[in-house]
């Protein structure tokens, strides 16, 4: 039986996925788990706006923090996109993008503390190294004819800024437009360390089973995602940038006999810092390997396939659900909310609500990542949909959609989802911290223990894990010829 | 425009990178976060009331999200005083060297934990951990906690002779004591490990069904939580300023405050009384 490549590598992923299931632990241990969701979309369905005297401040420190940790992101990224072509700064920017925006704040949590600085880097960090990535691509494709016309004898900045700039300018401002979105999130979760944006008060809420406040929380993130095209635009956008910094709230302030510290003693693994020999160097990193390492790798490894197929499988189901090719108005609108709540709500927040919901296991995870993940790769190639033109005798239903529409859309449904295996694999790691067995947990039990040259260990794992499926996800879209553009 | 942009963003992430003001004389404590945050704030909101009144300083209470942020905080310098239970007083001791353990709560010295289960396992109260518990679902508080961590796990580890990985079939971490009591209330989890405090306290405030959770079994006792300060306290806030500090929390005596704990009342404590935490801490390996 003859199979197309795209078909081949789809019933792989999927054999995978099932495989996966058989090793993974998938579990709800709550007894009641239906009350309890019932309870909690009561909750949401009666907002409580006013219990909390920080719903405002959270909100206000979540945009200052995105804006700055983004703004901050983007100016480096800029920079750093000028030099990309040099091997050691793609490979620096593949590293410092490939460690979670929460890894990076619990790890300058350990010598700023609580200082803006922590959450502003955070983001900044990451983000940076994301951006140099796609602003160069920008940059590459960019259309060489302009630059050959300019007169002999043009400085290279006057050439760059004239011939090269104009002509990327409208997609690397929707590009670091779109950023922004994704920073809010990253803001909003950052909360769950201790940074004082809406994650510190969701937890606060959610932990206590105050759902109505909870949902109140929710409610409010969701209007400032859904009305970002009305409140960000571009002429505002330097006065926020500017303003941003000073909104961040005070923290505390910082000592740098910290930072010191922290780089030539805390990270220094344990052996080494205590002058002991290469043997009991050994005997602590196999230990931390077969304990640690190991056992989150796996962990991570299998909730990552099951969430990928997952989100794939969702993304089928759901684009659907916007689609001009179905349904009336009324259905689409509804769709179009919930794909909306689905990919603005960030997986660690979901997996949180879901972990207290259903008890602790990897099905919350692996739920999580699916709606989230699912939500955006829906929506992105719902809207593809929009702009096919089928015949008029088309045929209709099950039948359009399974042989006009999804044959259409299968190949950037697939490079979608290629591309973002890296990004399900960063998050599955953090979930570790709610609980979840994977990287983030070893991680999150290192610094607990205040243990943190383990910490870092595994942080470094995690980071290389990353770069792994991000080359590989890479190989198979070249593979299948397929084409994307980033998301986040 | 492309310049004009850039050139703003470059002069924002300039300013980000200006230091922030801070008040430098205000006097910063912590707290372990092992109960239900809105709890913890209302009490060291008082806490930190009484404290200004009795030091003639601005005192300040910061909520933390983790055992670890406390420590951390406290070794960082950013807070002075924290209020820490057995071992991340033991952890955050070793890492601030100096630091006092300077009051403990009269109940504090002999601390216990109640093992609870959920009615679905058909456990009664007996004299130690009975072995019906094997292969049951089991949750600890927090990773970093005394009597939701190392407490039970070191008597798991002593009675079983096992890992609890390997006596429970699933092992989670609740993250305080508040959530473990109503995870394993609500048979998310079979049975738990709780610090006996906050046990009575939900109970005398009847927040407790205990048709739903029972408690199966009482641990020997232990010294635990203790307020600890920093051992360079009195060259930032003038002499005998730690003895300030530790005069006004034994003198404590507003039964509102020590109700919201709950304790009687506190005492004098020392860094030695803690020895023994360290010991099992190193036994089971949280402490190198």
């Amino acid at each position: 039986m003859y199979l197309s490549p795209t078909a081949k590598i789809s019933l792989l992923f999927l054999a995978i996925a099932v495989a996966a299931l058989f090793f993974a632990d998938i579990a709800i241990t709550t007894v009641n788990p239906w009350r309890d969701l019932g309870q909690f979309f009561l909750g949401v369905a009666t907002p409580d706006f006013f219990s909390t005297e920080g719903l405002a401040t959270a909100l206000l420190r979540t945009v200052a923090f995105a804006f700055v940790g983004v703004a901050l992101g983007a100016a480096c990224g800029f920079l750093l996109s000028l030099v990309y072509r040099f091997y050691p700064v793609r490979v620096f920017c593949a590293f410092i993008r490939a460690i979670h925006e929460l890894f990076w704040a619990l790890i300058f949590l350990q010598f700023f503390g609580f200082h803006p600085l922590t959450g502003v880097l955070a983001i900044a960090i990451p983000y940076a190294g994301i951006f140099a990535k796609v602003y160069s691509e920008i940059l590459e494709e960019s259309d060489p004819v302009p630059g050959r016309l300019l007169p002999p004898g043009t400085g290279v900045v006057s050439a760059f800024l004239y011939a090269r700039i104009p002509d990327c300018w409208v997609q690397m401002r929707t590009y670091t437009a779109y950023r922004l979105e994704c920073g809010l999130r990253s803001s909003a979760i950052l909360g769950f360390v201790g940074l004082p944006t809406l994650g510190f008060y969701l937890e606060t809420s959610f932990s206590q089973g105050l759902y109505s406040e909870a949902g109140a929380m929710l409610i409010m993130f969701y209007v400032l995602i859904a009305t970002i095209p009305l409140w960000v635009k571009p002429k505002l956008l330097p006065v926020y940038v500017l303003s941003a910094p000073f909104f961040l709230g005070e923290g505390m302030p910082i000592v740098w006999g910290n930072v010191e510290r922290f780089f030539t003693e805390d990270i220094i693994p344990a052996p080494i810092r205590n002058g002991e020999g290469l043997a009991d160097l050994g005997a602590w990193f196999n230990d931390l390997m077969l304990n640690e390492a190991l056992p989150g790798i796996w962990n991570t490894l299998l909730l990552t396939q099951i969430a990928l197929v997952a989100t794939g499988i969702l993304a089928l189901l759901a684009f659907p659900l916007i689609s001009n090719h179905f349904g009336g108005p009324v259905r689409r609108t509804s769709g179009h909310v919930f794909l909306v709540i689905a990919r603005s709500t960030p997986e660690y927040i979901l997996a949180y609500i879901l972990l207290q919901l259903w008890g602790p296991s990897m099905l919350p995870a692996a739920v999580a990542l699916a709606l989230h993940n699912g939500g955006i790769i829906g929506h992105l190639i719902g809207r593809q949909t929009n702009t096919l033109q089928l015949r008029p005798d088309a045929p209709n239903g099950f039948n359009r959609y399974s042989w006009e529409l999804v044959p259409r859309v299968y190949r950037s449904f697939l490079a979608f989802l290629f591309y973002r295996w890296e990004i399900i694999m960063r998050e599955t790691a953090i979930l570790g911290i709610l609980g979840i067995y994977t990287l983030g947990f070893y991680v999150d039990s290192a610094i607990q223990q205040i243990r943190f040259d383990r910490a870092m260990v595994l942080i470094l794992i995690t980071a290389l894990l990353n770069i792994g499926i991000d080359i590989l996800g890479r190989y198979i879209r070249r593979k299948l010829a397929l084409q994307t553009m980033p998301t986040c | 425009m492309a310049m004009s942009f850039i050139r703003k963003l470059m002069l924002s992430s300039l300013i980000v990178l200006i230091p922030f003001a801070a008040s430098a004389q205000t006097f910063v404590f912590t707290a372990i976060p092992d109960e239900d945050e809105s709890k913890l704030v209302e009490r060291f909101r008082g806490i930190a009331d009484y404290l200004q009144q009795e030091l003639d300083v601005e005192v300040k209470y910061i909520p933390v999200k983790s055992y670890a942020a406390a420590i951390s905080a406290f070794r960082n310098n950013q807070v002075q005083l924290a209020w820490f239970g057995g071992l991340s007083g033991v952890q955050a001791r070793e890492l601030v060297p100096g630091s006092q353990a300077i009051a403990q709560g009269v109940e504090d010295q002999a601390f216990f934990n109640y093992f609870i289960a959920h009615k679905s396992t058909g456990l009664e109260r007996s004299e130690t951990l009975p072995e019906e518990v094997r292969g049951k679902t089991f949750t600890f508080g927090s990773k970093g906690s005394t009597s939701g961590r190392l407490i039970p796990e070191y008597h798991i580890r002593t009675i079983f002779n096992e890992a609890p990985e390997d006596v429970f079939s699933r092992v989670g971490f609740s993250g305080n004591h508040t959530r473990t009591l109503r995870l394993v209330e609500a048979g998310t989890y079979e049975v738990g490990a709780i610090n006996y405090a906050v046990w009575e306290k939900e109970l005398e405030d009847g927040n407790i069904n205990t048709d739903d959770v029972k408690v199966i079994w009482k641990t020997p006792a232990y010294p635990n939580y203790q307020w600890t300060i920093r051992g360079d306290i009195d060259e930032r806030y003038g002499d005998g300023f730690m003895d300030k500090v530790r005069e006004a929390l034994l003198a404590m005596d507003d039964p509102a405050l020590l109700e919201s704990f709950p304790r009687s009342g506190f005492i004098p404590t020392s860094n030695e009384n803690y020895e023994p935490i360290r010991t099992v801490a190193e036994q089971i390996g949280i402490l190198d």
